[in-house]
């Protein structure tokens, strides 16, 4: 069976529950679903807001492509990724990426290759909206996010 | 007849690259002798004071040919887009 890929660059809020149980449900040999949110944080209360700029088109094939090569690397059943653009606010979700698999290792594992990949790879940049309702500076990429991309071994 | 010197192309800027030239895209004519993506952001860095802010860096700006990640020394020809940002930020 084919693996269930969906890739979803939207501004509205996802629902993480919703998208674990559909890929849980894909089928009787599932035994491992991994799910990552990543939020908004407010900084010790600093940040009203974030905003995430993104290239339409290039988001979506850039995740793509990373939840191909996921795939190649790991016996998956599905893979969700959904990534928003917009304002958000401190405890909204950002990004989800859920996996499943037969065993826990390889969910697990492609999880964190998907969000080591996106991190670098996919065209989103994130601005801060500071509490005083001034802009804040736009956030800058860390060196951190590199190292643990190039520890997968890809060259891209 | 003439021969054509210059092409055009689309040009699409975001993040702290859109803000400091001050237009998300705009289509330009870039001379021939440009040949790569390093050669067009150092073009670009000579059309004003604006353009000059966007690459005073110019190794922290990254480049996209048709919504594809392209190193420096990436030929622009035959492209239909190019895209200039900062390091991305998403996740």
């Amino acid at each position: 069976m084919l693996p269930l890929l969906t890739v979803r660059i939207q501004s509205e809020p996802f629902d993480a529950a919703a998208e674990i149980e559909a890929l849980s449900r894909l089928g009787e040999d599932v035994g491992a679903v991994t799910s990552f949110t990543g939020f908004c944080r407010s900084e010790g209360g600093r940040l009203a807001a974030l905003e995430l700029e993104h290239y339409p088109g290039m988001a979506e094939e850039e995740i793509g492509s990373v939840v191909a090569e996921a795939v190649s690397r790991w016996p998956l059943y599905g893979v969700t990724v959904i990534h928003r653009h917009g304002v958000m606010r401190p405890s909204d979700g950002i990004v989800l990426v859920v996996t499943a698999s037969s065993h826990r290792t390889a969910s697990f594992e492609a999880a964190n290759f998907v969000m080591d990949y996106l991190k670098t790879r996919a065209p989103f940049w994130k601005k801060e909206h500071r509490v005083d309702g001034s802009l804040g500076d736009w956030v800058d990429a860390k060196i951190e996010d590199d190292r643990l991309a190039t520890r997968w071994k890809l060259d891209a | 007849m003439w021969l054509i010197s210059m092409s055009e192309i689309k040009l699409v800027y975001f993040a702290w690259v859109r803000e400091r030239i001050g237009l998300a895209e705009e289509r330009v004519s870039v001379p021939d002798e440009v040949k790569t993506v390093a050669e067009l952001a150092g073009w670009l860095q000579t059309r004003g004071e604006e353009y000059a802010h966007a690459f005073e860096n110019p190794a922290v700006v990254r480049g996209a040919i048709d919504r594809k990640h392209v190193k420096p020394g990436a030929l622009i020809a035959g492209a239909s887009e190019i895209a200039f940002f900062p390091p991305m930020t998403g996740g």
